[in-house]
């Protein structure tokens, strides 16, 4: 091959990408940027961990620990996971995946990243100003009324932030709902798109709730408006419902995604149709309904009312059991597969322990009386990376390797991405398993020294982030090498059935040639007969 | 570097609280094994390359499916009607529990018993008696948390929060403000000491303090209460003998029952709750008062709670 055939990455000015209105090129502007959050928030997290080396260490001042937490939390959440598999492989995959062109609204979709950078540039400037020292929860009366630093500049951050969450909620399931190939029947759907179908409903619906209560907090620290300082009148109990009316379905927003990219990969590696499509998918839909009555959770030592908590325990049980229908399901659909142990496969595979681990875990905090005990301690802590990065930062991980030769046209070196996924697993649980311990104990969160006796498990714990600190930045450095070195993808190169394989690697600017017509379920493969498979569409340019 | 694996347990709620963790801890064990084992022979036995039998016909699928969506829904509903019996226990306080006042503020814990002992960032407490502890905040949201006892409670300002335990074995526990208040976060704490009963009499005596209703009786002259509420006011303001713990009737005629939370409302005029029959007359003390004094008056009028006005009180 002397010259690459026309693709979407042909043109290469800066202006092509900054005023792209094409999905893929989004997805790729929302990787670059979220990897620039992911190392500002992952730099903030290990000076933590290196104070935490020490009970009484005066590496930071407590000031600056707190603000460390805070940014950690914010860039995180908001500008890290709520968009990582959403608004980058979500974007570069489900038109593809659903045989269109390009979302719905290819404008929108952009005016979405823009404001998502407009909100982390707040974000940042309020750091760079002298930061602030909320936590990313910002409670009140202490955010609106106590706590110094730039807490409205952050907050307008996120309030911006907020809106390139709904535009993309909104473009998703406008694009699913109307943008369908034909033959694309809603259960002929690969259940990546049920998941995201159920991730922007949630963007959709919860995120304006967040923007008011922002906006409310700016309110009353701009103007002293009583409406949480119980000094001007105001609840501050109030303000807990409000936020995690949003921030519960966040959380899911953190997690469905991943569900969705594992399905994906189990099937694709064990060559098998996903057992129970039907469970599967609709499994998401609940989750994504229960999980909007069960904020309270969080509030269980508040003063909220013992039968309010325990509605809201018995709702976080019944929420557990579709996430455990997700997992029995993936182990059922590799009974017979013919598995293989690529890179994506490990990271699922690695998905499926730590938020098993992750889940179960919930089950502690959802049991009322226990989280008497746990809440607010290590415990929480660990079992919330355990579904974030253990969940969505693996299967955003596996998806990435998973999508990388469609996206770049390159492999990546195969061996170089078993070992980080090896790493990544590794790292991960010495980081977090010794928290869970921790906090068993009583270790608090946010603190910035800590008695003696819980030394040993904040050691374990900083030795393993800096495992895992080198399970992240090895693929940031074999994906850049693949780009100029790897070695070039073929169109399907795991022998998929999705239809985004069968366009070119990297694809068209128009995804297809022309729509393929879809005449058969999504995961037809065939383990009896590997690699033969039968794609959702038959190819045009084969 | 001392080393430690479980934390005390020194209360009869960390009792429960244990039984129900290492419950929930085989439960997730057990579920564990049913996952990961045939995750693990699958990943293993069904490797690609490998010559076995890969022919799937007649699976029963929808049978699995109702099988593994049922059991757990059960298992889930099983275990939380025992966590919610345990934490009804937790929130429900015996009748006559030792009380004691907790306030919180950036970034200390001021307590004071009800026989007017006062304590900073400590706290004594008899072994095998019961223990009511009421909580406000005097700024943002604290909490406090005794991880020996498993149990904690966010202090909230503007309002009451309890927390009640016994304790079961003497010796010094961790208390820890476990909901982040600001910079000293991390300072604002202490220590328990459970004592034998009678150390902790000797204890209690210690200086000979007044109890807290007497303060606040003294307090209710000095702050000019007993001017209007007292027996030879002219003013027309309801008698507080005998109301603790009962309803009250209102001027918008809902009835309330007279605790803490309301009595501190009315003392700052948080919330309109006139008394039925009454004038709007009564100023609200707010920022003239701290916490801790109003949980001093709070303690006077709940002392006269088993008395009736005086003879020539005009109602």
């Amino acid at each position: 091959m002397s010259h690459e055939p026309e693709n979407y990455l042909t043109e290469h000015s800066v202006r092509s990408w900054l005023l792209t209105t094409d999905h893929k090129r989004i997805g790729i502007l929302y990787l670059l940027s979220i990897v620039v959050y992911f190392a500002i928030a992952a730099a903030a997290a290990a000076m933590m961990r290196l104070q935490l080396l020490q009970p009484n260490n005066d590496l930071v001042l407590p000031e600056t620990y707190n603000k460390l937490f805070t940014l950690h939390g914010v860039l995180m959440v908001w500008f890290f996971l709520i968009p990582s598999i959403p608004a980058v492989l979500g974007n570069f995959v489900i038109p593809m995946m659903i045989g269109a062109r390009d979302v719905a609204f290819p404008k929108l979709n952009l005016l979405s990243w823009y404001l998502f950078n407009i909100g982390g540039s707040c974000a940042l400037y309020a750091v760079i100003c002298g930061g602030v020292d909320t936590g990313w929860t910002f409670y009140t009366p202490y955010s609106t009324t106590y706590a110094n630093g730039h807490v409205v500049t952050m907050i307008m951050g996120v309030f911006i932030a907020g809106f390139a969450s709904i535009l993309t909620g909104l473009n998703f399931i406008i694009t699913i709902h109307k943008m369908r190939a034909p033959g694309m029947t809603w259960f002929r759907l690969p259940l990546f798109i049920w998941s995201l179908y159920s991730t922007s409903i949630i963007l959709v619906l919860a995120t304006p709730v967040l923007a008011i209560t922002l906006l409310a907090i700016a309110v009353e620290r701009l103007w002293g408006v009583g409406i949480f300082d119980p000094n001007l009148g105001g609840d501050p109990v109030l303000f807990q419902h409000m936020f995690w009316f949003y921030s519960h379905p966040a959380v899911y927003i953190m997690i469905l995604p991943g569900m969705g990219v594992v399905s994906e990969l189990i099937t694709c590696f064990s060559r098998k149709r996903i057992f129970g499509y039907h469970f599967v998918a609709f499994s998401s839909l609940a989750i994504a309904i229960v999980g909007f009555l069960v904020w309270g959770h969080h509030m269980f030592v508040s003063s909220q009312s013992v039968y309010a908590g325990m509605v809201f325990s018995i709702l976080s049980f019944i929420v557990a059991v579709p996430s455990a229908i997700k997992v029995f399901n993936w182990t059922a659909t590799l009974y017979k597969g013919s598995i293989s142990y690529d890179t994506p496969m490990l990271y699922a595979f690695g998905f499926i322990g730590l938020f098993t681990i992750g889940g179960l875990t919930g089950l502690f905090l959802a049991a009322i009386a226990v989280d008497v005990h746990l809440h607010d301690t290590y415990f929480v802590v660990a079992h919330f990376h355990y579904i974030m990065v253990g969940g969505m930062v693996l299967s955003f991980m596996g998806g990435l390797h998973y999508w990388w030769p469609k996206i770049s046209g390159r492999l990546y070196p195969e061996m170089m991405g078993r070992v980080a996924a090896a790493v990544t697993f590794i790292g991960f649980n010495l980081t977090f398993f010794p928290q869970f311990l921790l906090g068993y104990l009583g270790q608090p969160r946010r603190y910035h020294a800590y008695p003696p006796e819980f030394q040993v498990f904040h050691v374990l714990s900083t030795a393993g982030a800096s495992i895992l600190g080198v399970g992240y930045l090895m693929p940031l450095i074999y994906f850049l090498w693949s780009l100029k070195w790897g070695k070039r993808a073929s169109d399907n190169p795991w022998q998929a059935t999705g239809l985004e394989w069968q366009t070119t690697s990297p694809p068209l600017r128009e995804n297809f040639e022309e729509i393929p017509i879809v005449t058969k379920e999504p995961y037809d493969y065939r383990p009896e007969d590997d690699p033969e498979h039968e794609p959702q569409a038959q190819p045009q340019h084969a | 570097m001392n080393f430690q694996l479980f934390p005390p347990q020194a209360a009869t709620t960390a009792q429960e609280s244990d039984w129900l963790f290492w419950s929930l801890t085989a439960t997730s064990f057990l579920i564990c094994v049913l996952i990961f084992v045939p995750l693990g022979w699958f990943a293993i036995k069904y490797r690609r390359g490998r010559k076995v039998n890969r022919d799937l016909r007649d699976f029963p699928s929808w049978k699995l499916e109702v099988v593994w969506t049922t059991i757990p829904l059960i298992l889930m509903m099983g275990l939380f009607a025992w966590s919610a019996e345990v934490f009804f226990r937790m929130e429900s306080p015996p009748p006559g529990a030792i009380e004691i006042n907790v306030v919180g503020k950036q970034w200390m814990w001021k307590l004071q018993h009800a026989e007017g002992a006062r304590e900073i960032n400590e706290l004594h407490i008899p072994r095998g008696e019961a223990v009511k502890l009421t909580m406000t905040s005097q700024d943002v949201i604290h909490d406090f948390f005794i991880p020996a006892f498993r149990m904690k409670q966010d202090v909230v300002p503007g309002r009451y929060t309890s927390e009640w335990f016994i304790p079961t074995k003497t010796g010094r526990y961790h208390i820890f403000c476990a909901q982040y208040c600001g910079t000293s976060h991390a300072a604002m704490i202490g220590w328990v000491y459970v004592m034998e009963p009678q150390d902790y009499q000797r204890w209690l005596s210690q200086g000979s303090p007044e109890p807290m209703a007497a303060q606040g009786e003294a307090l209710f002259h000095s702050l000019g209460c007993s001017g209007c509420h007292g027996v030879s006011s002219k003013i027309h303001a309801p008698p507080l003998e005998g109301i603790y713990g009962h309803l009250v009737p209102l001027e918008t005629k809902e009835f309330v029952v007279a605790d803490d939370q309301y009595i501190r409302d009315c003392i700052l005029q948080t919330k309109p709750a006139l008394v039925a029959g009454y004038q709007k007359l009564m100023p609200s003390f707010k920022g003239h008062i701290s916490e801790g004094e109003i949980m001093e008056l709070i303690a006077y009028v709940k002392s006269i709670a088993n008395t009736t006005p005086p003879e020539g009180f005009t109602k």
